[in-house]
């Protein structure tokens, strides 16, 4: 109203005049710049959250590639190793004392390092599990007894830290981790060639470790595989025949506006709570083994079917009534109608939420901790019901740990949850596309 | 457009009483060859939506072989008294209705009438064209498959009198494999009218098949409606009254879910017995 009355010479000499009868025309062209300028505005505010998440992300991302690339490699120290035959025994290889073999290489190079207490320290500089590696390849080459073959073992974690450039040689010795001599002994080994840093295949391949430089991330791999094999197998059956019971054939009554009601609520509910439920039924109740797959799998399946079964409703809601009623007026069945037309056309929608509730599962660690999937476990998981850790607990397990190897390496875990994450999306997209082509 | 002698004169009585509308008149039409037995018949049928009368207490007789169109203004019930024909209202949680309504002397909503077998026997054409996304000789197909028609042959026998029948045979046979989605719209109606026949119904509903068709496309499917006259019985809801006295032999005027007129289609529009039937024909409303 304000602006009817609000009149403003219009340019011109007889401008007073023209203004009584201002023509349509010039109230909208006047109104024009005004509703560009708003839509520029707009358009800016978007700009500018798109640039802030960026930002965000950018800053994320560099921060834990920045501090997690570095765990890619681990330093090795070259010992000329002899297998001498009179220690060895060809009969019981396994039971031989390869720790001797590997000091004995130690002490090699440092013939002028005598007393107990240096040799410990001298020893400390090699990783503790250089003997088990030592005798892995023995065993796979029993040909070698006899012989010295030059052989590289992993360094200690401090040893690696300083070599990366993370502990500074320059603060007081009795602050750092290495004391002088050792650095004087690592030294010695650069100027003979013998360290290096080489692709660090341990972290690939390895289960959790005590030790970093052992310590690997391939057995949360193949937990959260096995556990994620449960969720999907259980969750995305049931969470689609839910969907479609609830969207095509329930009655709408009290009881399923009930059932919808808490399905909605189930989303919402804080995951521990899905861990504290699976820990009375499913461990105390059914008895299943405790930090396994299996059960892993199961709570969370729990957790993510509220999301898959909100988003295929979502899926089924939107297939264009007028498909149904051409396919039920050619005289299919309700049940033809369903799986002949409407499900085809949903199902992209479904496999996104799927893979949404698949990814939220991935990176789920409460509930696991409840039951029990927060233990340290050495060995690579089997089966579903061997004792398994998953990949963002054994992040949280080492965010936890006080070795500054250990930074790197959650960091390192980080960026192949991510990368796992990355392609479950690019699965998602290339399973839509293909279903979409067919249609 | 020239005007017949009759028409002069039925538009002069109409401009008289303030009409800002020509009608026109129906053609003679020929009588159908054993058509005309009841094949719909609704003793006082009402549709509701929950307490919402949609369709209130509808006696008539639909005749077989013949064209019926239902004409009316927006909301009256056109659709709702079509669609309760082959039982799609049931898609409707709250749609019930009272009364009853006889297909070939069976209780249409009886209980144990099998409403797919139904549908199977009373086709039904939309009015915007819903063609499955998949190929055209899958969208044909797709009825006699369901019914059991297995045999690739005998398929595309059924495919080929079909197309031919809504007289899209000529214009889609070199390109039966590709997504029917790409047709226009008019083509992708024909197609829908094919697919139904495809099932060998015995009447054909269609509601406002030509509504969101262009004047060209709407010709085709008036013409394909006077082909297939005769052989079913065909019931047409249309806003346009013209469309409804050049195709029809029958026409009913519904009023707010009353039906108010229901007579031979060249009486009602030039003879109508009730006056918000003539006002309605003559343009006075819409
Ligand atoms: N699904 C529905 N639920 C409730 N009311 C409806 C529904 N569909 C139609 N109606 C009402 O029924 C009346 C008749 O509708 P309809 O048969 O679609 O009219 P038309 O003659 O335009 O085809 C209208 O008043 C409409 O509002
Ligand atoms: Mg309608």
């Amino acid at each position: 109203m304000s602006s009817q009355k609000e009149q403003r010479p219009v340019a011109g000499n007889r401008g007073y005049i023209r203004q009584k009868k201002e023509r349509t025309i010039d109230i909208v062209s006047r109104r024009l710049a005004q509703r560009y300028r708003k839509e520029k505005r707009f358009k800016l505010y978007g700009l500018f959250s798109i640039i802030l998440s960026t930002v965000f992300l950018a800053v994320l991302l560099t921060s834990i590639v920045s501090n997690g690339y570095s765990a890619f490699f681990q330093t090795y120290i070259k010992l000329d190793v002899t297998l001498e035959s009179t220690m060895l025994d060809r009969e019981n290889l396994g039971k031989s004392d390869f720790q001797g073999i590997i000091k004995q290489s130690i002490t090699k190079l440092y013939p002028e390092v005598a007393d107990r207490k240096s040799k410990r320290e001298l020893y400390a500089l090699f990783s503790s599990g250089a003997a088990f590696q030592l005798r892995e390849t023995v065993m796979k080459n029993p040909g070698l007894v006899g012989k010295t073959i030059p052989y590289w073992v992993p360094a200690d974690d401090d040893v690696d830290m300083l070599m990366k450039g993370h502990s500074k040689r320059g603060v007081p010795e009795n602050e750092r981790r290495l004391d002088d001599r050792q650095l004087g002994w690592i030294d010695k080994l650069v100027d003979q060639n013998r360290i290096e840093k080489k692709f660090n295949v341990t972290f690939f391949t390895a289960g959790d470790s005590r030790e970093p430089e052992l310590a690997g991330i391939w057995g949360a791999v193949k937990g959260s595989f096995f556990t994620l094999l449960v969720t999907l197998a259980l969750s995305f059956p049931i969470g689609i025949a839910a969907a479609v019971y609830l969207e095509e054939f329930a009655p709408k009554n009290l009881a399923t506006d009930f059932i919808e009601v808490n399905i909605n609520n189930l989303a919402a509910v804080p995951s521990i709570v899905f861990g504290l439920l699976g820990l009375a039924v499913f461990l105390n109740f059914f008895g299943m083994p405790r930090s396994t797959s299996l059960v892993g799998g199961l709570v969370l399946m729990l957790m993510t079917l509220p999301t898959i079964i909100i988003a295929s409703r979502a899926a089924l809601k939107a297939v264009p009534p007028s498909i149904r009623e051409a396919a039920l007026g050619v005289g299919s069945s309700k049940m033809q109608m369903v799986s002949n037309h409407v499900l085809p056309l949903a199902l992209p929608g479904m496999l996104t939420g799927t893979i949404i509730g698949m990814a939220q599962a991935l990176g789920e660690t409460a509930p696991l901790l409840m039951i029990g999937m927060v233990a340290f476990i050495v060995d690579i998981p089997g089966g579903f019901t061997d004792p398994a850790a998953v990949m963002p607990v054994q992040i949280y397990l080492w965010a936890d740990s006080p070795e500054r190897a250990f930074l790197e390496r959650t960091s390192a875990a980080i960026m192949v949850l991510l990368a796992f994450l990355i392609m479950m999306n690019a699965v998602a997209v290339i399973m839509r596309r293909r279903f979409e082509k067919r249609w | 457009m020239q005007m017949t002698a009759e028409e002069r004169e039925v538009n002069k009585v109409a401009a008289k009483s303030g009409a800002n509308r020509e009608i026109f008149l129906p053609p003679e039409r020929e009588r159908v060859k054993d058509g005309g037995k009841p094949h719909v018949s609704a003793k006082n049928f009402s549709i509701f939506y929950g307490n919402f009368e949609a369709v209130k207490k509808v006696n008539a007789d639909i005749l077989s072989k013949y064209v019926t169109a239902i004409i009316g203004p927006s909301g009256c019930g056109k659709s709702t008294f079509l669609r309760a024909i082959n039982r799609m209202n049931d898609l409707i949680p709250s749609c019930y209705t009272t009364g009853t309504l006889m297909f070939d002397g069976e209780d249409v909503y009886g209980r144990y009438t099998d409403e797919v077998q139904l549908r199977k026997k009373i086709g039904m054409v939309f009015q915007k064209p819903n063609p499955f996304p998949k190929s055209i000789f899958d969208n044909i197909a797709y009825g006699p498959r369901l019914h059991g028609v297995k045999d690739k042959k005998m398929l595309e026998e059924v495919v080929e009198k079909s197309l031919r029948k809504a007289a899209l045979w000529d214009e889609v046979k070199d390109r039966l494999d590709r997504n029917a989605l790409g047709l226009s719209g008019g083509q992708q109606q024909r197609l829908c009218v094919a697919r139904t026949l495809a099932v060998e119904p015995e009447i054909l509903l269609l509601d406002e098949p030509t509504s969101a068709l262009d004047p060209k496309a709407t010709a085709k499917i008036e013409d394909l409606i006077e082909e297939l006259r005769g052989s079913y019985t065909i019931l047409i809801v249309t806003h346009n009254m013209q469309q409804a006295s050049r195709v029809s032999d029958y026409t009913m005027f519904y009023y707010e879910g009353d039906l108010v007129e229901y007579a031979p289609t060249k009486q009602l529009f030039t003879n109508p017995r009730d006056q918000v039937t003539e006002d309605y024909i003559t343009g006075r409303f819409s």
